[in-house]
């Protein structure tokens, strides 16, 4: 087990690393184009070249990245151009902001999606199942700024019931939680969906195998051929599955946040990327990896820890 | 001990209580072609104490039958007609509740495939356990005791060890013992196996049945004995129930129907099994002619009429056939119009064979192993960098000559596999030299083999579902074998694919379909005349027939001799069945764990002096004859794991005659007789010679 | 007698769809919004981009525009014909090339293995880790947004997918008997590859190639609603959303109908994907 997480943890830097050459790769390799970003098209080539030479940049790539590399490592994340201040000082509001969406967001998707999941799974086949599984399929493939069109104009324009805008401001009368409704589900109803079918996947695979006919052979109820034989082998496959839906949320909160206007670290991606805040997307970019990096780590580490085949082997 | 089978004594009919009794049951499976009547009117009885064997092809229903009893048929089927009485209470009309006590409580049963049968999350002692909490109501201790003792019962060492492991942790052999303790759990009054010992190893097997036979004596359940294999049914049962295509064709005590059997395909059934103790010069097997009709297009009158050589016209076709009572017994019944008529039976029995056709030993080897090896490095853990070695193949010499056949015999895990692997040049040879008509091949990946050493040996692979491609018709499989094979134009061996179609007599409009339209049988022929493209001198079989029902094995192995004499090839036939490998084997290698235990020629492999391997395998096949005597032998434990492979000699674990020390630490000498009979052990060849025959 | 080709293999399983009630309902939608990309400039009543001052008095659905004008005076049913040619000249070239990187790298990497194997896997691995906002952010920044572009990154993220469905199913079939019989009578790599193994994994292939091309679909909408898909003034129905979004509360229809268009035809394309699903379990 140890060993296995040192090679994980071993993988992951690998990655992080590789992935941060790719970054600065894209954005930093060319010289003249961080110059040119900064002072505009009019600048003339003499002024570009000035400034080349005060930031640095006419030095070798692998100075200029492994100096990069070690402030963004010692946590200097560089100087935002468009919010014209430290990178550090506006990304963890951010973060903390997504961090209260995506959480219960995630919170709500995998308890529901299970029970989904499984209610459909257990009877493959029946009218429960089909409806469940349409259903998901639909959800997953209304797109998130549709169904938050179609979610405002029932519940603001016409309903009137909640805010059109989240800005976590709650000057204008609508309390957190009424503003954190709608981005929560637009963003539940996408995933949902997804989750439902690889959780109900699982469970008709699992209910046609011999061992669930033992139980049912043996006298167990179905409730508790559910409950004792079928919900944990069930889990196994899913399981991995419902971590990787982190890396889907960080794509979901920049489209959530950017309809409902949502103060989030998405929004500050999609505003940096659209104004072409370079140490802003960079930033943004190598934490969005290691987040799902992370989460593949934990999604191995559980699904070892599920699975006795593997837990023993 | 023989089969008990004759040995048991009945009490007289109508004083035997009925366990259970089908009458008239009619089973359907709805699918989106419509219904399908699987089992159209079946009427059984089982009475008190009783075994009943239900043996028949695959797709005779009989496992239908037997989840019918449970009354457990899957979303798909139905009882869709008749009574299924258990202990005198119908089971069509329970409600599910009442069908739970049952379940697992008066009525258990035991799987095919144990290791699926288990959850593989559980440790099997909480398996265990759930039986007794569900039905005797005891505390958590009181089940706790009772399946440890349980497990005692069915012979596992160190019981409370074995409570706490995961399924995957066991071997086939203990799995299926743990099926069996958790079926017993709540001593049933009925309990039925479906296909229990398919898939084991036959001394696993062995032990099994063993077990089976000795927990029947002390628990006195009544048991329903599915299977396909006759030799089962007559080492466990008392009665036999003949199944084909539904129906049940011949029902009756096992002597009864061994001794004088009945129904034509009862008779067919024997006269396509291999016994111990034949081979294809005494006796050929014959096939059944044809294949099982399907479910929705089956004849009017007899289902078995249009395969039946003893088939008399419009009595058999015109009319649903009675099941008629025969003999004085009273129990023997048999559902053919001419059940009074047809002559007795006759076994064909083996006759002593002199010599083996040894005309071509003479010649020099055509394939020669020397000495050959095949390592595997096994890593441990996920990503492993430490491991250990497996020697899947262990310093094997052998040779096979023009015309012969040569036989590679033993049980799982033995190496033989790896041995046809290294020779395909699929896998390279990791010591020793593979020479193939005087080139050597053993090192040379096939990837890296020259046409002609290609094209001079094929091989015939074991499983039908997965050895011709699903996307290509038969034609273009065998037409790009040609191809390459024999080194010409596409249009030219577009021509040629008839002549082997011929071959292996598969009818020429075949070339256009693909191989889901085929049977089992079908698949294989092609598979053969896939191997023939390139005329091989050298034919490799892998298990070629273990996957096919009885009846179509037997014309697969006729084709294979037939091909052979017409061809002269050599017949390299690797199989775990013994009756097989004596009935079509010229020589015989057994292996175990890697090694040669013995080689020499059909004859003298199976006669004493025998390897105490050999001898043990010969005891542990059954045989589907209640009159042929056999040696028991049992062996204790489970073939080693390949990373703690003894020292010494490889069956020194397991071996009955183990003779000291000498064994674990001390590899064997090989014996030599001046037949050519090789025997690796350390007991001296002429004590070996004392032995007396295992079947007899 | 020779080897059927994949298009038939692929028009039987779409003959079977009949049989799939809800594969029906996909197929329907799928070919509704081909039709309309086909003929567009037949079918639509104006010009996507002509300007009709007038309109913007009162933008909302009439008899002249059905489906009303949008906040620059543009007939929105015009808008929308047009925005699916955006979706079907874009989505399925995007998820072909996807397709023909993965398929070639998740083969090779099954049937070859060992170092070969490991560096696929490391590349997917390394690109999979970006959620794919994230890289399509990358991709637009650095180098524009434009139709080849968003290709380009279509297939940069769809191709590790790819590439790990055809691998597993590669080590799977690679150990079935016909491809050692193939081997056994001296078929290259690229024809056991190609030919042997190929052909028996595409009924999971067509499945998710539908789904992607529904993903696909989704991507482009999003890129056009933030701003980084098409630049304007072509019509691209994520872009129609996102130039409406702020009149919303006023005038709902111009957001709602091109994203209910957008909606259709992903729905479509799950669905028809399930059907195919369905059949192929059942074959």
């Amino acid at each position: 087990m140890l060993a296995f997480l040192s090679k994980r943890i071993a993988l992951l830097a690998f990655t992080m690393l590789v992935v941060s050459a790719l970054v600065f790769a894209a954005f930093e390799f060319t010289p003249g184009q961080v110059a040119r970003k900064v002072l505009g098209p009019f600048a003339t080539q003499n002024q570009v070249d000035i400034l080349n030479e005060k930031m640095g940049l006419n030095r070798p790539v692998i100075v200029r990245y492994s100096e990069w590399l070690g402030n963004t490592l010692t946590g200097d994340l560089g100087f935002s151009t468009l919010y014209k201040t430290e990178v550090n000082s506006i990304i963890w509001d951010r973060l903390g902001n997504t961090l209260l969406l995506a959480g219960t967001a995630f919170a709500v998707i995998v308890p529901l999606s299970i029970i989904l999941g499984i209610a459909a799974g257990m009877r493959e086949g029946s009218i429960l199942d089909r409806s469940i599984s349409v259903g998901s399929i639909v959800t997953t493939s209304v797109p998130e700024f549709a169904s938050g069109v179609f979610l405002a104009s029932i519940f603001v324009i016409w309903l009137g019931w909640l805010p059109g805008t989240s800005s976590l401001d709650t000057g204008a009368g609508w309390s957190l939680w009424q503003q954190l409704i709608l981005p929560v589900t637009v963003m539940v109803l996408y995933d949902l969906g997804y989750v439902v079918r690889m959780v109900r996947a699982s469970m008709v695979e699992v209910m046609t195998r011999p061992y669930i006919r033992t139980a049912v052979l043996k006298g167990l109820s179905f409730r508790a051929v559910i409950m004792k034989h079928a919900l944990r082998n069930a889990m196994i496959a899913p399981f991995t599955v419902i971590l990787l839906q982190i890396n889907y949320l960080i794509t979901g909160v920049v489209v959530v946040e950017a309809v409902f206007a949502y103060p989030g670290f998405g929004r500050m991606l999609l505003e940096a990327a659209l104004s072409q805040d370079v140490a802003v997307v960079e930033a943004a970019a190598l934490f969005a990896v290691l987040v799902s990096v992370s989460t593949q780590i934990a999604g191995d580490l559980g699904y070892m820890m599920l699975n006795p085949r593997i837990r023993f082997s | 001990m023989s089969s008990n089978a004759a040995a048991t004594l009945e009490p007289s009919v109508e004083t035997r209580k009925a366990i259970l009794e089908l009458r008239n049951v009619s089973i359907s499976y709805f699918v989106r072609a419509g219904e399908l009547k699987v089992v159209p009117n079946i009427s059984l009885t089982l009475y008190e104490g009783e075994a009943l064997g239900l043996v028949g092809e695959s797709g005779c229903g009989k496992s239908t039958v037997a989840f019918a009893i449970m009354k457990y048929l899957g979303g798909a089927g139905r009882i869709t007609g008749g009574q299924i009485l258990f202990e005198g209470r119908d089971m069509t009309k329970m409600s599910d509740e009442e069908l739970r006590k049952l379940r697992g409580g008066r009525m258990a049963m035991v799987y095919q495939d144990p290791m699926s049968s288990l959850n593989p999350v559980i440790p099997v002692g909480k398996q265990l356990m759930e039986v007794p909490l569900i039905h005797s109501n005891v505390s958590e201790d009181e089940a706790y005791k009772r399946a440890l003792q349980m497990l005692q019962e069915v012979n596992l060492p160190d019981p409370a060890r074995i409570m706490t492991r995961y399924p995957h942790q066991l071997s086939g052999g203990q799995q299926q013992r743990v099926v069996i303790a958790m079926a017993l759990m709540s001593e049933p009054s009925l309990l039925v196996m479906d296909e229990p010992t398919t898939g084991l190893d036959v001394t696993v097997e062995a032990a099994v049945l063993d077990l089976v036979a000795q927990l029947r004596q002390k628990h006195h359940s009544s048991i329903v004995f599915i299977s396909h294999n006759l030799g089962t049914v007559v080492r466990i049962c008392d009665r036999i129930g003949v199944m084909y295509a539904g129906e049940l064709v011949e029902e009756g005590p096992i002597g009864e129907v061994f001794r004088d059997p009945r129904h034509p395909y009862t008779r067919g059934l024997l006269n396509c099994i291999p016994t111990l103790n034949a081979d294809k010069r005494s006796r050929p097997l014959s096939a059944i002619p044809g294949q099982v009709p399907p479910i929705l297009n089956r004849p009017p009158g007899c289902i078995f009429a249009p395969r039946c050589s003893d088939a008399d016209g419009p009595r058999c076709t015109a009319a649903a056939i009675p099941t008629a009572t025969y003999g004085g017994t009273g129990q023997h019944r048999v559902k053919c119009v001419r059940v009074a008529e047809l002559p007795k039976h006759v076994r064909p029995t083996s006759t002593a064979v002199d010599t083996v056709a040894n005309e071509f030993t003479t010649q020099p080897p055509i394939l020669d192993l020397d000495h050959v090896k095949k390592t595997y490095h096994q890593a441990i853990g996920m990503f492993g960098g430490s491991g250990y070695d497996v020697h899947a193949v262990d310093d094997i010499t052998l040779a096979a000559r023009k015309s012969e056949t040569l036989a590679i015999v033993g049980e799982s895990g033995c190496g033989k596999s790896t041995l046809a692997k290294v020779l395909t040049g699929i896998e390279l040879a990791s010591g020793g030299k593979v020479t193939l008509a005087g080139k050597d091949i053993g090192n040379t990946a096939v990837e890296k083999r020259d046409s002609d050493t290609k094209r001079s040996i094929q091989m015939v692979f074991q499983n039908p579902e997965s050895t011709l491609n699903p996307s290509h018709t038969i034609g273009y499989v065998m037409e790009r074998a040609i191809k390459k094979l024999k080194q010409i134009s596409g249009k030219e061996a577009r021509v040629q694919v008839n002549d082997l179609l011929k071959t292996v007599n598969l009818p020429l409009e075949f070339a256009a379909r693909k191989s889901r339209q085929l049977s089992g049988g079908q698949k294989q022929r092609v598979a053969i005349a896939r191997a023939l493209a390139g005329e091989p001198e050298m034919i490799l079989a892998d298990e070629p027939v273990s996957a096919l029902d009885v009846s179509v094995q037997a014309a697969i192995i006729n084709l294979l001799v037939e091909i052979q004499r017409k061809r002269g090839s050599t017949l390299l036939f690797i199989s775990h069945d013994l009756s097989v490998v004596r009935y079509l084997a010229d020589h015989v290698a057994v292996m175990y764990l890697g090694k040669v235990m013995e080689f020499g020629s059909v004859t003298d492999v199976f006669a004493p002096p025998y390897h105490p391997y050999t001898e043990a395998l010969m005891s542990a096949v059954p045989i589907a004859d209640p009159d042929v005597k056999q040696r028991r032998i049992i062996l204790e434990g489970n073939i080693p794991s390949p990373q703690n492979r003894p020292k010494g000699c490889p069956f020194a674990t397991r071996c009955p005659r183990k003779i000291g020390a000498i064994c674990d630490d001390t590899p064997p000498p090989e014996q030599v007789s001046p037949a050519g009979h090789r025997i690796a052990c350390h007991i001296p060849m002429a004590e070996l010679a004392t032995a007396t025959q295992v079947v007899f | 007698m020779a080897n059927d080709g994949v298009l038939a293999l692929t028009w039987n399983r779409v003959r079977l769809l009949k049989e799939s009630p809800v594969g029906m309902i996909g197929a329907f939608l799928v070919l509704f919004w081909l039709f309309v990309a086909i003929f567009a400039p037949w079918i639509a009543p104006f010009d996507p981009n002509a300007n009709n001052m007038d309109a913007l008095i009162d933008p909302t659905p009439s008899a002249v525009n059905w489906l009303g004008t949008d906040n620059s005076g543009r007939d929105i049913l015009s808008r929308i014909i047009w925005g699916s040619r955006t979706v079907f000249a874009v989505a399925p070239l995007a998820v072909l090339c996807a397709y023909a990187i993965g398929c070639m790298m998740g083969l090779m990497a099954g049937y070859y293995r060992g170092w070969v194997d490991d560096l696929v896997n490391r590349i997917s691995d390394i690109v999979l880790s970006f959620p794919a906002i994230v890289l399509y952010i990358i991709v637009i920044m650095r180098f524009g947004a434009s139709a080849n572009n968003i290709i380009l990154a279509v297939i940069f993220i769809s191709s590790p997918q790819i590439t790990r469905i055809v691998r597993g199913m590669t080590l799977e079939l690679r150990e079935r008997e016909y491809v050692a019989a193939a081997k056994m009578r001296g078929e290259s790599a690229l024809y056991i590859m190609l030919v042997e193994i190929l052909p028996n994994a595409r009924g999971p292939l067509i499945v998710d190639a539908c789904l992607r091309l529904g993903y696909t679909t989704i991507a482009i909408g999003v890129l056009g609603f933030l701003g980084l898909g098409l630049p304007p003034p072509d019509p691209d129905w994520g872009g129609m959303v996102k130039e409406t979004y702020a009149m919303m509360s006023i005038y709902p229809h111009m957001s709602l109908f091109p994203a209910a268009a957008i909606s259709s035809l992903v729905v479509g394309l799950s669905l028809l994907a399930d059907g195919m699903r369905e059949i192929s379990i059942r074959d």
